[in-house]
């Protein structure tokens, strides 16, 4: 039996690195992927961190609250503003966006400090009349209300990116407002001009907020472009063995080895067990290279590096369960593909679809609710979410075990569709 | 008296989803040491029958003895006694034919001696010594015939089944095939069970013909005796004196 195996195993490995169009499929596409998909993402996450938004500003406001805006949005950091005049029409504005100028541009109304300050002595008084202190105002009520900071955008903004935008303008805009209150309450009071070091003690001394991600192992890593994407292409780089192992079981069928293999005084199981176990060292090797090329080449390519969990075994058996599962499932598409044609195309769009369904693509807590009972099906959605565990959480193996209880229930349901398949076919 | 290699009794067999069976109390026997050919047009119904023989169609009436085994009882077992030789190449091309005979002797049974010298012995028979290294699928259609062929005797069978061994090949290799075969049933006893549409070919290597037809047997003798009974010169001319000269591509 033993020796009936190893010369099985020896088959299939000699087929397999004779497949080169196979072996591009697993290994370089992948890669590929990994590399392409983590510097997109790392840029992204760059321009929202470190890189800045270059930004038109236009300040058609002449007094103190305008200047106060602008010095306010500088500070946020995110903003490379360019000055425009404050004359500037709105279509000239666009052309220059479309230009590539700039992809935001902030309009400062021309009567905001007139505005602001009216209205910021309109609350001043509401807040001292709650207080029981009715303070006489010679100022006019004025009732329009303060014309609206106005903010365009290029249409190529994600609208996450905007969002970040809009928030950092709120904030701005809060800061100002806040001190134009602070400024008419203390005069309403006092009758006297807020003192420069008060107003910047009283503004200024905002409580920094601690930004820690949570995880099992204490460490402090922050997650990066990297740490995300290695584990989820590491997973898909495994499924796609369906393009090789799907169509190498359809090949078997159809050239006629099958029906020799059957006339043998051997079960077909042994094959099937072979080639688990050549394909699930294909996997082994896959992670192996795709998580040396996250620790080795992303830092020499300026990406971030991947820093490889504290339970290395906990990292190896995941691994290998994810390996299993991804081999079944490609066998399972082997047996009940006619032609190679279907299993190539089932397999890659199956494993695409599970992929998305699983949070690869998208993040599994941003999708619809009514798809938070189908990812559980995904076999990929387990796979990512063990891996998440020990990679982003610095958990441990029991740590993720409730996630591969159900990884290793599908990998057994998909054996079990498989021997059924086998069986129908008359094939053990 | 000799035994039997292969003794069918009132066999019925239909595909699954067809309405009307292939085969319906068909009876045959075919003699241990025989050269045995089974004729018949497309359709006929002589690899379904050879399926069925080999384990790879499971016949729902009658009963089929291989060696005196019954089929559908001993299937795994009994395959070590026979080969089978499948009209289509059944082997992997990506593969050399040193390294399929290393896998295929294997799943045979055989050790890891016994495979070297087999390999050995075979592509020097069949004039693949020379290219025992190279990748089955850089060859000619004829020596993949003979890949196709030395898989199918590695294992020294008692019963050996040729499904249209010698088709799309040059005048060359089919000489060498015919020869090997009649070596191998002459020197080893081996029994052949053979089809296929070269009469000429059958005429040289088969001692005992069968003639199958909507699956029914309906001769079954020495060839000698066939022609004499039926008055014919040949087994071409006996073939379309009992199916007659319409096509049969159904």
């Amino acid at each position: 039996m033993m020796f009936k195996l190893r010369s099985t195993i020896l088959k299939d490995i000699r087929i397999l690195f004779r497949d080169r169009l196979g072996l591009i499929f697993m290994f370089i596409m992948p890669i590929i992927l990994a590399i392409v998909i983590t510097a997109v993402q790392n840029s992204t996450f760059e321009i929202l961190n470190t890189n800045t938004v270059p930004t038109l500003l236009c300040n058609r406001d002449t007094g103190e609250a305008g200047k106060q805006m602008e010095i306010a949005i500088n500070k946020v950091g995110m903003f490379n503003l360019k000055q425009v005049t404050p004359n500037i029409s709105e279509k000239e504005i666009a052309n220059r966006m479309h230009a590539k100028d700039a992809v935001v541009a902030i309009i400062i109304p021309s009567n905001f400090t007139q505005k602001l300050k009216h209205k910021s002595e309109e609350t001043a008084k509401k807040a001292l009349k709650n207080f029981g202190m009715s303070i006489d105002s010679q100022h006019v009520t004025d009732n329009d209300s303060v014309q609206p900071v106005t903010v365009f955008y290029h249409p190529v903004l994600q609208e996450s990116f905007r969002r970040s935008i809009q928030g950092a303008l709120k904030s701005s805009l809060q800061m100002v407002q806040n001190r134009e209150v602070l400024k008419s309450l203390y005069f309403s009071l006092n009758e006297t001009a807020l003192p420069d070091s008060l107003e910047n003690e009283l503004i200024n001394n905002q409580l920094a907020i601690n930004e820690i991600p949570i995880s099992r192992d204490g460490s402090r890593n922050i997650p990066n472009a990297t740490q995300h994407n290695i584990p989820a292409w590491t997973i898909f780089a495994m499924f796609f063995v369906v393009i090789s192992l799907g169509s190498s079981v359809v090949r078997e069928k159809l050239n006629g080895s099958f029906v020799r293999l059957k006339t043998l005084p051997t079960n077909y199981l042994v094959a099937l067990i072979s080639k688990q176990l050549t394909y699930l060292l294909v996997t082994f090797i896959q992670a192996l290279v795709i998580f040396s090329i996250g620790i080795w080449l992303f830092p020499l390519m300026g990406l971030p590096r991947l820093n490889i969990p504290t339970d290395i075994a906990g990292v190896i058996i995941v691994t290998l369960i994810c390996g299993w599962c991804a081999v079944s499932y490609a066998i399972m598409i082997g047996v009940f593909a006619k032609t190679q044609e279907q299993a190539n195309g089932i397999g890659a769009v199956s494993i695409v679809l599970m992929a998305a369904v699983g949070g690869l693509l998208v993040p599994s807590f941003a999708m619809p609710s009514s798809f938070q009972y189908i990812l559980k099906a995904s076999p990929l959605h387990w796979c990512l979410q063990s891996y998440y565990g020990l990679f982003l959480e610095g958990g441990k193996l029991r740590d993720v075990i409730l996630n591969i209880i159900p990884l290793l229930g599908i990998t057994l349901l998909i054996q079990l569709i498989t021997l059924y398949g086998l069986k129908r076919k008359n094939l053990i | 008296m000799s035994n039997a290699a292969v003794s069918i009794n009132h066999l019925g067999f239909t595909y699954p989803g067809q309405s009307s069976s292939c085969f319906s109390n068909l009876s045959l026997t075919v003699q241990e040491g025989e050269r045995f050919g089974l004729f018949g047009p497309n359709g006929a119904g002589k690899t379904t029958l050879m399926h069925c023989i080999t384990g790879l169609l499971s016949y729902q009436q009658g009963s089929i003895k291989l060696l005196g085994y019954e089929i559908a009882q001993h299937k795994k077992s009994v395959n070590k006694l026979f080969g089978y030789v499948p009209q289509d190449f059944s082997f992997y091309q990506e593969l050399s034919p040193a390294e399929n005979l290393a896998f295929f002797g294997a799943w045979a049974g055989l050790q890891k001696n016994e495979i070297k010298n087999k390999t050995t012995e075979l592509l020097e028979v069949l004039g693949l010594a020379d290219v025992r290294n190279k990748r089955v699928e850089q060859f000619s259609g004829g020596m993949k015939r003979r890949v196709n062929l030395a898989i199918g005797v590695m294992h020294n069978p008692r019963v050996l089944f040729l499904d249209e061994p010698t088709v799309g090949v040059d005048v060359h290799t089919r000489h060498a095939i015919i020869n090997y075969l009649i070596k191998l049933n002459e020197e080893g006893g081996t029994t052949l069970i053979y089809t296929s549409h070269q009469l000429a070919e059958a005429e040289e290597l088969c001692n005992k013909v069968a003639l199958i037809d909507d699956g029914k047997i309906i001769a079954h003798d020495t060839l000698q005796q066939l022609v004499a009974d039926y008055k014919e010169e040949g087994l071409e001319g006996l073939f379309i004196n009992l199916t007659g000269k319409s096509f049969r591509d159904s």
